[in-house]
């Protein structure tokens, strides 16, 4: 099956749902309504054989809106292709649904997802911090939270 | 079984077997391991924030520092995303790219070494610690020439090397691996008929490859789980491609076939060093795209088109267009990926490390649970995992 093949497949199934697709570099970016992607990544794993989650982060657009974008690195180790999916999350409603129920590895990535960016994902079945201590304030990946930590004065040396 | 009565300990986060600060609470049955519950996150330190904040060349030396024992591996994933995202893949010279699997295989065997050393002393094979570190010592002394540095190699550039390889290091580097053969078979003759070694991790951290992949397990654990998947091999990079080698696949799914599936891999390492080291011919070793990579020093000093170029790209780095790659490299641990996602400029917007180690760890409870407390310190052996990695 070809990438090309796989959009296909994607749009021809869930029409709407699909917002954009987009190729950069020969990656095929695809990026989908948030309230569907539980639906949209069983489908990719089921029938169109992306088995492997490599990864699993988010993007922060402050100033935009929708403010978050969750971003999914599948593969499929049969026919080795590579998929970005992409999945909109607004800044006044920043969950989205768990995808740890089809693939396992969405455990300890969506912790950290929500450690690092402060997106929570529904029926996670162990939503704590991951890296940060368990009573840390705020989400170090955020745009608006300072590089050098909250309560201290930027370093003066950069040249920016 | 009603009303037993279980004991929760505390294992780490200071402890020499769980290979850098992890911590385990472990909930026990008796000897049993009822529960496992891993708390990373003492070694973070934001690497990911910091390079939004740094140009793309200033993030290299950032990549060292997370896979400590494979720094090369890191340099390599990092400097083909952002070539990618520059477009400048197809323009790397033969003889940077042949380089780049020279020292990316010998760092799988420095790698290797380690994991061996450790996983042996954990289990209490000392003698085999003291022999696997004989011959890191070598590579180290090969890091050191080629970089000037033993861990924080820093080497690889974007569009090639930071420089040649110093004369007289290929022999070096032939009689190294002529000799590595020999020793790969000392080690195995100090363990494989060992009752110990045997009894101490035969069926032991068994994973079927259907939970591994469901898991997200990469690189040798996966392998021995009967997954027949390497990046090298399916999704080549650096010239892999034109290499021979055997991707090494075991059926047996535990401790035993990790430690075969990673021996046996040390001799594909050996033999790929042996062809890249045949394929090394004199030329060029950066790329010809003077707006991103550094000039040679000689022309810095000597003409002033060069220094400017120089002094620019120091001091503003290189714009790179909106846009996102992830690239995946066959870590000695397994897959590393970086995405970048760029929205133009001389920084990332976001850069996203896909640790192997992270998720390989994730795998840990699956594996313990059910087994004896003895073994917990096994099957972090086998896993082979780096905190630096998984903290970031």
């Amino acid at each position: 099956m070809t990438l090309q093949a796989v959009v296909e497949k994607l749009k021809a199934k869930f029409g709407d749902t699909v917002l954009d697709e987009r190729e950069f570099r020969g990656e095929m970016t695809v990026t989908v309504k948030k309230e569907e992607i539980v639906a949209v990544c069983t489908f990719l794993k089921e029938e169109l054989g992306f088995n492997f989650l490599t990864d699993l982060c988010s993007l922060d657009y402050l100033g935009q809106a929708p403010r978050f974008m969750v971003v999914y690195q599948l593969y499929s180790i049969g026919d080795h292709l590579r998929l970005r999916l992409k999945a909109p999350v607004e800044e006044a409603d920043a969950t989205i649904d768990t995808v740890s129920g089809i693939w396992s590895t969405a455990n300890w990535l969506e912790r950290e997802c929500w450690d690092m960016m402060g997106i929570v994902f529904n029926n996670h079945p162990d939503p704590r911090r991951i890296l940060m201590p368990d009573d840390w304030e705020g989400h170090p990946l955020r745009k608006d939270y300072p590089v050098q930590g909250p309560d201290r004065e930027p370093y003066q040396g950069r040249i920016e | 079984m009603a009303n037993v009565e279980t004991m929760t300990i505390n294992m780490g986060p200071q402890h020499p077997s769980t290979h850098g600060v992890l911590r385990l609470v472990l909930e026990l049955d008796g000897e049993k391991v009822v529960k496992a519950v891993p708390h990373i996150g003492f070694l973070h330190r934001g690497i990911e924030k910091l390079s939004e904040h740094r140009t793309y060349h200033q993030i290299l030396p950032l990549t060292d520092r997370l896979d400590y024992l494979a720094p090369m591996h890191n340099n390599l994933g990092y400097v083909l995303a952002v070539e990618k995202l520059l477009g400048l893949s197809d323009a790397i010279p033969e003889r940077a790219q042949v380089v780049r699997v020279l020292l990316a295989e010998l760092t799988r065997l420095k790698s290797h070494l380690v994991w061996l050393a450790c996983h042996a002393l954990d289990i209490g094979a000392m003698t085999v610690f003291i022999y696997c570190f004989r011959e890191r010592e070598h590579i180290m002394n090969i890091y050191e020439k080629v970089s000037g540095a033993r861990m924080t190699s820093n080497y690889f550039r974007v569009g090639g090397l930071s420089a040649d390889l110093p004369a007289g290091l290929e022999q070096e580097i032939r009689d190294f691996v002529n000799e590595m053969p020999r020793h790969i078979e000392t080690y195995e003759g100090l363990l494989t008929g060992n009752k110990i070694w045997q009894k101490r991790i035969m069926d032991v951290g068994v994973i079927s490859g259907e939970d591994a992949i469901d898991l997200g397990v990469t690189g040798p654990s996966l392998r021995a789980s009967g997954v027949d998947w390497d990046l090298r091999r399916d999704q080549p990079y650096s010239g892999y491609e034109n290499y021979d080698f055997e991707v090494i696949v075991e059926q047996g799914c535990d401790t035993w076939a990790r430690y075969h599936a990673r021996l046996k891999e040390m001799r594909e390492s050996c033999k790929i060093i042996h062809q890249a080291l045949d394929k090394l011919e004199p030329g060029p070793i950066l790329a010809d795209a003077p707006k991103v990579v550094l000039p040679p020093k000689q022309d810095v000093v000597n003409t002033i088109e060069a220094l400017i170029h120089q002094f620019k790209i120091i001091t503003e780095g290189f714009p790179a267009e909106k846009g996102e790659v992830y690239v995946g490299v066959e870590n000695p641990k397994g897959e590393v990926g970086f995405y970048i996602n760029s929205e133009g400029g001389p920084r990332p917007y976001r850069m996203k490390i896909r640790p192997a180690s992270f998720v390989n760890l994730q795998a840990l409870p699956k594996m313990v649970e059910g087994g004896l407390i003895a073994d917990v310190v096994a099957i972090i052996g086998t896993l082979d995992i780096v905190l630096g990695e998984i903290d970031r």
